[in-house]
């Protein structure tokens, strides 16, 4: 039988310029994105038809998230949220098709997310604010004793924020998909063993479809998470004192 | 006792952990809804931040798979 890590196994397709099966699904995902958005809104209308109600829905909802954490001033990064989101969801909706590839299972792929964002962060933080940026480890109203370790304990848990943003997406995934490989192999292994025991292989089917149904709430979840935290981090790069 | 076999008790032990990331999310969540029901209408604007409560929590339960997904796959 399989081993339940098999299914994140990186396959060329063509080795030349290194397209792998994870570039494929890459660029399947923009694909569907880019080709979803177009069609939804071809024939814009001032009363929405269903594709465009979708959109509009998807549009309202990372806008209004933005809004909350981050205020007016931070709608100037709605593309990139907008656009993290949306790759964020679809590879993760992606791999949940059997015998599809999950991009976001990889550490790579959410590691690069996450350098993007607090890239973005860092660059922009101190190109507006210049040195006052580094404000954002100085909270105010702190005894001045306890100054030294709050403004080290700030600068850790900055260095730890691509870490964990990356780390949360891609183990979520990870494990989501292990655990769903590995009840499939028990109703594998309970058929195999034959006699009495095959007419407990039902048992764990049915684990594995309410797992199914839960990595679905998982994979929409962790990319809202992605996404609000994203503009969490952005508000602390327009707002730095705290 | 096998070396191997310390690796293996290494992960189960890490998993431990995610008991307690458990726990804490569990908690979040538990006096989101029961502060929620005392008042229904502000529970709406405090639905984000109780999910970035569940991210940070969950998220250090996760660096515990991590360990054990590390000590068994490497």
């Amino acid at each position: 039988m399989a081993s339940p890590i098999e299914q994140f196994e990186i396959k060329p397709i063509i080795p030349v310029i290194h397209f792998t099966n994870s570039s494929l699904f890459m660029v399947g995902a923009v694909a569907v994105i880019v080709g979803g958005l177009m069609f939804a809104t071809r024939n814009r209308a001032v009363v929405p038809g269903r594709g465009q109600a979708v959109a509009e829905i998807l549009h309202d909802f990372v806008v209004g998230t933005l809004r909350d954490t981050a205020g007016q001033e931070g709608m100037k990064f709605f593309p990139l949220v907008f656009s993290l989101f949306l790759f964020v969801l679809t590879a993760n909706l992606f791999g949940l098709i059997p015998g599809f590839f999950t991009v976001t299972s990889h550490i790579i792929v959410t590691a690069a997310l996450a350098v993007l964002v607090m890239g973005t962060v860092v660059v922009y933080g101190f190109a507006k604010h210049g040195t006052h940026f580094l404000g954002l480890f100085v909270p105010s109203g702190v005894p001045v004793w306890l100054l030294p370790f709050i403004v080290i304990i700030e600068v850790i848990s900055f260095l730890s924020r691509p870490v964990s943003l990356s780390l949360r997406l891609f183990a979520n995934m990870l494990a989501g998909h292990i655990a769903l490989k590995v009840f499939a192999g028990f109703v594998v292994s309970l058929l195999a063993a034959g006699g009495a025991l095959s007419i407990l292989a039902p048992l764990p089917l049915l684990m594995a479809v309410a797992l199914m149904a839960l990595e679905f709430l998982v994979a929409s979840l962790q990319a809202y998470v992605f996404t609000v935290l994203t503009c969490i981090y952005l508000n602390d790069a327009l707002h730095p004192g705290h | 006792m096998d070396p191997v076999a310390f690796k293996f008790l290494g992960a189960g032990l890490a998993c431990i952990g995610m008991g307690l990331a458990a726990m804490g999310v569990g908690n979040i969540f538990g006096n989101f809804l029961s502060g929620a029901l005392r008042n229904p209408s502000a529970s709406d604007g405090q639905f984000a931040r109780a999910f970035i409560g569940a991210a940070l929590a969950e998220g250090l339960g996760i660096f515990c798979l991590v360990v054990a997904l590390v000590l068994l796959f490497t």
